[in-house]
């Protein structure tokens, strides 16, 4: 119900691009800080550990930098990124609309006559359909180059060697991006849609929204975990 | 109204006065906001009417609804600023919605409005930079950037000092009077009821049980209203003086 009420007419676009805009910076570029530095540091672990674990005389060196580019790709910079960017983006959004609801601010938006699941919601969710994609590119290639520090500074396998496998089976890479880009519009999805939910119909007081704000984040991260298996499942066998 | 099984109102018919200000008065708890948030078509009454000028505001489809809720100016309780605007752009911001008037056609209008209610120079300030008091009154200038035709306040000088709740009370009726508004006050304090209460309505246990102004409310031997009224020290005392 809450989904569809969003697709009314906007009563003035010009608004609603403002909206728009505000909700992608805020989404968007205001976690690539966040972002950048957690991709590069796990970008660098995976590295150190795959090069450890994969310490025997007949596997090429390049298996790490393949091994690092399969785990960054598939897995870390869409899925793990992403239920970081629910911890940050969804209890944001939760916490927002649920004191923007308790202190009558929605209210007020109702009486001006305004559609405030549109012009509250809407934005969020279309921005951040938009701008993850755009974040995760952020995370791989911020995941690569913590890896490429790493093979760089401890010396466990050549950097080229690293390159090397990171530009391996050429083919493959494109639909592996397109892949993680796919989950990581589903999963914007369910973070700014569940997380406006709990926040927008959150009943009560501040202690209420703490709740909803709790409740976005954990209901994201299960509905993330099972949207990423149901995906996995279609998209790659 | 009813929630759940706990019937809220019943019974209940008003007439609200165009340039007068309306108070709607009664203990916590008997239907008061219940009521107001009928009226402004926040919660949709089970059975009755609410007329607009003579037009069904529970029978309309919602674009008919929208036209009226243009034409609404509201001060909430705890003034329901946006946190994330400053003050201008709290006060602008009906205008950006609905009008087609250019920046500085806004700007001014934001200002005058501001003016109007003694706000100068906290334009660029956010709300949890001011005063209760002044929220109240950036509320104030925001219900009425529109013009509107009908204003409603709900509890409009509660968590307020006497003289500043005096002052809210008085910039409330002034307004009133100057763009003939057909305003509706919820209140259950008793200084803005002798300060400004042109028409009132006293609720109790759901029904609208009395009706009357400012002069009336204070000789009415109906043992409710009285029971409300005088329910301070100070006025009991002021009663047996006036005896």
């Amino acid at each position: 119900m809450m989904l569809l009420s969003m697709f009314a007419k906007p009563e003035k676009i010009s608004v609603y691009w403002a909206r728009l805009m505000e909700e992608m910076m805020q989404l968007g570029i205001k976690s690539l800080g966040i972002v950048i530095l957690m991709s590069a540091f796990m970008g660098a672990v995976i590295v150190i550990q795959s090069a450890t674990a994969i310490d025997a005389a007949w596997i090429p060196d390049y298996t790490v930098g393949f091994t690092a580019k399969q785990s960054i790709i598939l897995e870390f910079s869409p899925t793990i990124m992403s239920l970081i960017l629910a911890g940050k983006v969804g209890s944001n959004i939760a916490s927002e609309l649920g004191s923007m609801r308790v202190t009558e601010q929605i209210d007020a938006l109702e009486i001006m006559g305004i559609n405030t699941k549109a012009y509250l919601i809407r934005p969020k969710i279309i921005a951040a359909v938009l701008i993850f994609p755009v974040v995760i590119i952020f995370s791989m290639a911020f995941g690569f180059g913590g890896g490429w520090m790493a093979s760089f500074g401890t010396g466990l396998i050549p950097e080229e060697q690293y390159l090397v496998g990171i530009q391996s089976f050429y083919d493959d890479n494109l639909w592996m991006i397109t892949y993680a880009l796919i989950k990581a519009t589903v999963f914007a999805f369910i973070i700014t849609s569940v997380s406006s939910y709990h926040g927008y119909y959150t009943i009560g007081g501040a202690l209420e929204v703490g709740k909803s704000s709790t409740n976005a984040v954990v209901y994201s991260s299960v509905l993330i975990l099972l949207a990423n298996l149901l995906l996995t499942q279609l998209l790659l066998i | 109204m009813s929630f759940g099984d706990t019937q809220v109102l019943h019974d209940v018919s008003f007439k609200f006065e165009r340039g007068k200000t309306n108070l709607v008065i009664g203990q916590s708890g008997s239907g008061k906001s219940v009521l107001t948030k009928c009226i402004i078509g926040l919660h949709n009454p089970e059975k009755g009417q609410i007329l607009y000028d003579g037009l069904d505001f529970s029978a309309m489809k919602k674009k008919e609804k929208k036209k009226i809720r243009t034409q609404i100016g509201m001060l909430f309780q705890g003034g329901a600023l946006f946190d994330s605007l400053s003050v201008i752009e709290n006060v602008i911001f009906p205008l950006k919605m609905f009008t087609k008037m250019s920046r500085k056609e806004m700007l001014d209008r934001a200002n005058f409005c501001l003016e109007r209610v003694d706000i100068i120079d906290k334009n660029n300030l956010f709300p949890s930079e001011i005063s209760g008091g002044m929220q109240k009154r950036v509320a104030i200038a925001r219900a009425i950037v529109m013009k509107p035709k009908y204003l409603f306040c709900d509890e409009p000088n509660s968590g307020l000092d006497p003289l500043t709740a005096i002052l809210i009370d008085n910039l409330i009726k002034e307004l009133t009077e100057e763009y003939n508004m057909t305003t509706v006050v919820i209140t259950h304090d008793m200084n803005s009821v002798l300060e400004i209460g042109d028409n009132i309505m006293f609720i109790y246990k759901g029904k609208n049980h009395w009706e009357g102004d400012k002069d009336s409310i204070i000789t009415t031997p109906n043992k409710e209203v009285n029971d409300f009224v005088y329910s301070s020290k100070f006025l009991k005392l002021f009663k047996e003086k006036m005896n």
